[in-house]
């Protein structure tokens, strides 16, 4: 029988379970634990957080899972592969570094910090060579948010992650490297597959597809016959069993809730998708139609037949800017009427807002309980006990929002009657931090390894 | 026959900025056929119409028994700029399991496919 390597699960974005990354290493036997911390604007929020103190701009999570996991990783029994590094890895080696340290466990831990993805000091540099950064949704160039921008990285690919494990890393820390990279590198490195082996790279990152978003492959936001989904309080984050020929199989420990089939990971493979036939990475073109998927035992799905395609000679750059402010409030209107007193608080609001000379770029209201999700698909309801009135702004002009949030709860005592649920009082102005999906020449970009030690 | 596709399909939706993207599963596999023969991309456009301010692409995933939709312009901007309550596109799932397709009836019954009540 051919060698098996065990890439476990444990976050699937920066504020998933913290119980996760210890059960998936005391749970029984992987190789590798993956965590996966950084969402597309998570990048502006830690560059809002460096900007206030050089020391921060990771994901500090990161710090109590390490804390829950130090034993058998600084003992050598499971290496870490986190994105937590986020705008400043090499903060978040040091707090690990020191994480060590205080725990007085044997010296040694090697952390592997991966940089070279942050373009944000290169930006004007690489606008001025005549890298326009133009938006991939509407092509318009960077210039005109040039003076917003917060944060701008570039996703970076396995390469730097197989070479910290090279260097014997025990703790692997990148920013913003892909999220299927943290599960295809260490495959890459244990197997030694060639970095033009299109098939068995593609074949990681769509292993990495469907572990990058935690349980919600192994029986959470599972729709297929939910109910019968078993003791998803104990619910068992998603494992990677993976042979040298590319096949795997996904799983996850014995004795955990939840639960692993072909159509709990069907649905995590079809999350977020776009032309399923090019899945780019910076490592390879996977196919998704070429996915063959089979039931394997109890919670386990074989997954094999993945082909793959050279990649493009460019990267995609992660951009973060200000775009303005907005706000939300809500208000609750009850039976009976709930739907026309909710219809006219919305018409008296708006007729304010006009009379203050309030502009916007956009005024949204919805019903929450009746339309929100669904609009005029969910039909006409019968007399509902209540109704969410929810109403939110958006524009440039600060103020204007503020003067927004001061319209709401007024209409308690001068608007329509029934009307409850502003205990929350009022609602708070938001800095709107938008992304800017670009692309980029990839020789442009070059990345480094440091290892603490 | 009617049919609802919340009766034979399940699904999954996601974002990508301004884009909900909704992948269609049959329940099973020997229903594919049907899904991907009357949950056509002009099908789910008229659906979605006015909930969306762009164009809808099908992809196909015999693969999978699945389909995949793309809903440009469903998420009033997308991510932090959006205004709506799913504002990353979570249940355009749902939404698009309301719509209910007209199979033949020997189709249908040979298939043993669910009516709708």
């Amino acid at each position: 029988m051919s060698r098996i390597v065990r890439v476990g699960a444990g976050q699937g974005f920066w504020g998933d379970w913290l119980e996760a990354p210890r059960r998936q290493v005391e749970g029984g036997p992987i190789d590798y634990l993956m965590l996966d911390y950084l969402a597309e604007v998570t990048m502006s929020i830690l560059q809002k957080q460096k900007e206030r103190d050089p020391a921060m701009g990771y994901a500090r999570d990161f710090v109590g899972a390490m804390e829950s996991v130090l034993g058998p990783v600084s003992a050598g029994k499971v290496r870490v592969i986190a994105n937590a590094g986020g705008v400043n890895p090499p903060a978040c080696a040091q707090a690990i570094k020191a994480l060590a340290g205080r725990s007085g466990s044997r010296a040694g831990l090697r952390i592997g910090v991966v940089t070279g993805d942050d373009l944000l000091p290169r930006i004007d540099a690489l606008v001025d060579a005549g890298h326009a950064l133009a938006n991939m949704d509407t092509g318009d160039p960077l210039e005109t948010v040039r003076d917003r921008v917060l944060s701008a990285n570039a996703y970076i690919g396995s390469e730097p992650i197989v070479d910290a494990l090279r260097q014997g890393a025990q703790v692997v820390i990148t920013g913003r490297s892909t999220d299927t990279a943290l599960t295809m590198a260490p495959l890459r490195f244990e197997f030694g597959w060639a970095a033009d082996d299109w098939n068995r790279l593609a074949a990681g990152i769509i292993a990495g597809h469907i572990i990058e978003c935690g349980a919600q492959c192994s029986g959470g936001n599972c729709l297929y016959d939910w109910q019968s989904i078993p003791d998803l309080a104990n619910v068992g984050y998603p494992i990677v069993e993976a042979a040298e020929d590319g096949s795997f199989a996904i799983t996850k420990h014995a004795g955990t809730g939840g639960r692993v089939s072909v159509r709990t990971v069907t649905e995590q493979l079809v999350y977020e998708m776009g032309d399923p036939h090019s899945y780019i990475t910076p490592d390879v073109i996977a196919d998704f139609t070429s996915i063959r998927l089979a039931e394997d035992g109890p919670d386990r799905v074989r997954v094999f037949g993945i082909t793959g395609a050279p990649p493009t000679d460019k990267l995609k750059v992660s951009i973060a800017y200000r775009a303005g402010f907005k706000a939300v409030g809500t208000l609750v209107y009850s039976w009976p009427d709930a739907v026309e007193k909710a219809e006219l608080a919305d018409r008296i609001l708006r007729e304010r807002l006009d009379r203050l000379d309030l502009r916007f770029d956009k005024i949204h209201t919805e019903f929450v309980g009746v339309s929100a999700t669904h609009g005029r698909l969910a039909g006409q309801m019968a007399d509902v006990p209540e109704v969410q009135f929810r109403i939110g702004v958006r524009g440039e002009d600060r103020a204007a929002v503020e003067r927004f949030t001061r319209e709401i709860a007024p209409l308690v005592l001068n608007g329509p009657p029934s009307v409850t649920g502003f205990a929350g009082g009022r609602p708070k102005v938001e800095e709107i931090v938008a992304y800017w999906p670009a692309l980029i020449d990839k020789r442009v970009v070059t990345t480094a390894v440091e290892i603490v030690a | 026959m009617k049919v609802r596709l919340v009766d034979i399909a399940h699904a999954r939706s996601g974002d990508k900025g301004d884009t909900a993207n909704v992948g269609l599963i049959a329940v099973e596999p020997r229903w594919y056929p049907i899904i991907d023969r009357y949950v056509t991309r002009s099908r789910v456009a008229d659906h979605f119409a006015g909930m969306i301010s762009g164009d809808v692409v099908r992809f196909e995933l015999p693969n999978l028994f699945a389909l995949n939709f793309l809903l440009h312009g469903a998420l009033d901007g997308g991510g932090t700029l959006s205004l709506k309550t799913d504002a990353q596109g979570k249940v355009f799932s749902t939404a698009l399991l309301r719509m209910t397709i007209d199979v033949p009836d020997d189709d249908a019954r040979r298939l043993a496919l669910p009516a709708a009540p």
